[in-house]
């Protein structure tokens, strides 16, 4: 079973990598077909994952609501939200899911007056707790948390119309920081990034790196 | 001293409100200057002769949507006002409604076609595989539109095989997907590519600016209010530039009296 | 304004607006509804925007159509069968018995990542990003000012990239290189934390613009 569980996952790694590595270097008919269908193949399957991510989170709310877990009543609310939104999306204005989305559909009125406003929402309160957390604690206590403090200050102030009120060298400022030592520190991270990913990658082709099994046997 | 230090955070959060609609509602101008890296793009744009095609990456979902939609909304203009053939698809499931808003939103205002002018390839996973499938066959990536019709007979993608023959694409973007781009798309079907993407990623897309790899960038709400300014649509974003502003002092006016006063009380306790 | 699903969509959007706000008081079942009933949609739409977008177009029509459908004109793709299955197997990760297929998907996905990353990062992220950090100083149209530019770019890509270095003792040159190189990231972290107030500010602005426009209808 060995051989199943663990010799033929690394066996497939190793040729898909080997494979598609060379592929690149490769520009003949043939080869440019196995790419367009591997990856045909590969979106296929990551059109999959979707459901793993359903899966996970209707299990997570269902165990919620099963051992009545403090404020269990919310994630009622998770099922209410998704249960009604499939309905409307099956029933499909009337012509149901095994024909062509229809538009202007209730489905759609989910989306544009649940989804969009509150996904909008949440994500703009980080607003106000960047603001309270600016005031509390971005301290000019080293010397390199003050470069941090003024950069950011310049990046702010160059970066709205009002910087252009106060100086015009403020908006020159902030561009010179974006676009010298922004773009080497960005440029060094990205390197050693990149670096890293094809180390990684290597491992993953030679059977080093295996956290992608999974536990067990 | 001390004692301002620890003000009720809720105090802070009022002011922020306050001077969000205040300055929203008091109509002052304030001067929207173009930079360098959006005035690329949309020199791009112009510099296309009528007919050509644009794809637009819709990369982001309703989370990023006060920044990227008016980006999204002033790009279209330019196109459409330009008789551009534009081709909108996305990586995120959350963006086909906001994509498809934008588009017919925006074509309605010029008299365009869907089908013959623009079209909606919706939303497919796969990321990178998904990239370098429209780099070797459009077709084999999207068989069917958005809604449902098969796209070899969609007048607006005649001409297009795969992604060698877009004239220009345009990624807005609220995650990684502008470096997938780069890395599987441009760099092997050499297309001209521009990005648009959340503030929060504009300082880490300056390395593909100045490499070029990148020809232009429209950064946050900024960005896109630069871009309404160029095209004279003046709306939501250059709007939205006066509480930004507002905001933004009010926020460093923040941090230099918190910074004074820890500072002050430091003395005092050392005193 | 006449009573539409659109009016009325307005005040439910305004509605649940204003119910994630309150959470800035503090936090409350209001909150809590609306960010989970807002969970839920989410999930909802994405599984049918996964039908209609992928399964169907992809899978469906290609082949399970032309299988069972008379008037079908196309042939059944029955390559297709191959991702259909590693698809599945992927699914059985959560089955005790057979969780062991899914590591055939996941070796194929992972394998296949990392196949077609290589020579590409190589390409775009390295080679395309040492070129400009290599330019000449001097050719004759620079100022002194970008050509000291140049010249700092270099020193800030070289000293980060020895911060990062932790197999080597960052002492003596190595030491004095380093400590640049943190400046260069301070300064960088400075430029991201300004970027990341103005974006968090940006949706702010979106959701009260929303609010004055066009729930109460205040702003033209």
């Amino acid at each position: 079973m060995n051989f199943f569980k663990r010799t033929i996952p690394l066996l497939i790694a190793f040729v898909m990598g080997v494979l598609m590595a060379m592929q690149y270097y490769v520009p003949h008919k043939l080869s440019q077909d196995l790419l367009e269908i591997v990856t045909r193949w590969d979106r296929i399957i990551a059109g999959f994952a979707v459901f793993i991510g359903a899966y996970s989170l209707f299990h997570l709310h269902w165990t919620r609501i099963k051992r009545r877990v403090e404020g269990w009543g919310y994630s009622v609310f998770v099922y209410f939200g998704a249960i009604i939104t499939l309905i409307f999306g099956l029933i499909n204005g009337g012509k149901f899911f095994w024909n062509d989305k229809q538009d202007g559909t209730m489905f759609d009125w989910f989306y544009y007056y649940i989804q969009v406003p509150a996904g909008a929402t949440i994500f703009s309160i980080l607003a106000f707790f960047i603001a309270s957390a600016a005031y509390r604690t971005f301290r000019a206590r080293t010397r390199e948390s003050t470069v941090l403090l003024i950069a950011a200050i310049l990046v702010m102030l160059g970066r709205v119309p009002i910087g252009n009120y106060i100086s015009q060298y403020i908006p020159a400022v902030a561009d010179w920081i974006m676009a010298v030592p922004n773009l080497a520190a960005k440029r060094g991270i990205l390197l050693g990034v990149s670096l890293g990913a094809i180390a990684t990658s290597l491992k993953i082709i030679f059977g080093i790196e295996r956290s992608y099994l999974g536990g067990g046997d | 001293m001390e004692r301002f230090l620890r003000i009720d955070r809720r105090f802070i959060f009022a002011i922020i409100t306050v001077a969000v609609i205040i300055s929203l509602i008091l109509q002052f101008e304030l001067p929207v200057p173009e930079s360098e890296p959006v005035r690329r793009i949309y020199e791009k744009v112009e510099s296309l002769p009528k007919g050509s095609h644009i794809m637009i990456a819709f990369d982001y979902d309703p989370s990023s949507k006060e920044e990227l939609q008016p980006m999204a909304i002033a790009f279209l203009h330019h196109c459409f006002s330009r008789d551009l053939k534009v081709i909108g698809m996305t990586h995120y499931t959350g963006a086909s409604g906001l994509a498809e808003q934008a588009m017919n939103l925006v074509a309605k205002e010029y008299q365009k076609k869907y089908g013959e002018d623009y079209v909606f390839l919706g939303y497919k996973p796969g990321g990178a595989s998904l990239i370098i499938n429209m780099g070797e066959n459009l077709y084999s990536a999207f068989p069917k539109d958005f809604y449902g019709n098969d796209t070899t007979t969609l007048p607006a993608l005649q001409d297009i095989d795969s992604l060698r023959n877009i004239d220009y694409l345009l990624d807005i973007a609220a995650g990684t997907t502008i470096e997938t781009w780069l890395v599987y798309g441009k760099e092997k079907y050499k297309f001209e590519l521009g990005a648009g993407c959340t503030a929060v990623m504009g300082p880490d897309m300056y390395p593909f600016l100045q490499s070029k790899q990148l020809n232009g960038l429209l950064g946050g709400l900024k960005g896109a209010a630069e871009y309404e300014a160029l095209i004279n649509k003046k709306s939501f974003a250059v709007s939205g530039m006066r509480p930004q502003s507002v905001v933004h002092m009010l926020i460093i006016l923040f941090v230099i009296f918190g910074n004074v006063v820890y500072f002050a009380s430091r003395r005092t306790r050392h005193a | 304004m006449p009573f539409t699903s659109h009016s009325f969509g307005i005040i439910l959007g305004a509605g649940l607006t204003l119910a994630i706000y309150s959470f800035l008081y503090q936090d409350n079942p209001a909150f809590k509804i609306a960010e989970n009933l807002y969970v839920g949609v989410s999930l909802g739409y994405t599984i049918i925007i996964t039908w209609f977008n992928f399964l169907k177009p992809d899978l469906y029509d290609p082949l399970i159509v032309p299988v069972f459908s008379k008037a079908a004109t196309k042939e059944p793709q029955y390559a297709l069968l191959i991702p259909s299955l590693l698809g599945i197997f992927m699914l059985l990760r959560f089955s005790k018995s057979l969780s062991w297929l899914s590591r055939w998907t996941f070796a194929f996905v992972v394998g296949l990542g990392a196949g077609i990353s290589i020579p590409r990062v190589i390409s775009a992220f390295i080679l395309q990003q040492i070129k400009p950090s290599l330019q000449p100083v001097f050719s004759g149209s620079e100022t002194i000012f970008s050509s000291i530019d140049t010249l700092l770019i270099l020193l800030g890509v070289i000293s980060v990239l020895i911060y990062f270095i932790f197999s080597v003792e960052h002492k003596g040159a190595i030491g004095k290189l380093s400590k640049i190189g943190i400046w260069f990231l301070m300064i960088s972290f400075g430029a991201s934390f300004g970027y990341t107030v103005m974006a968090r500010v940006s949706l702010l602005i979106g959701r009260i613009q929303f609010l004055l426009k066009d729930w109460l209808g205040i702003l033209q």
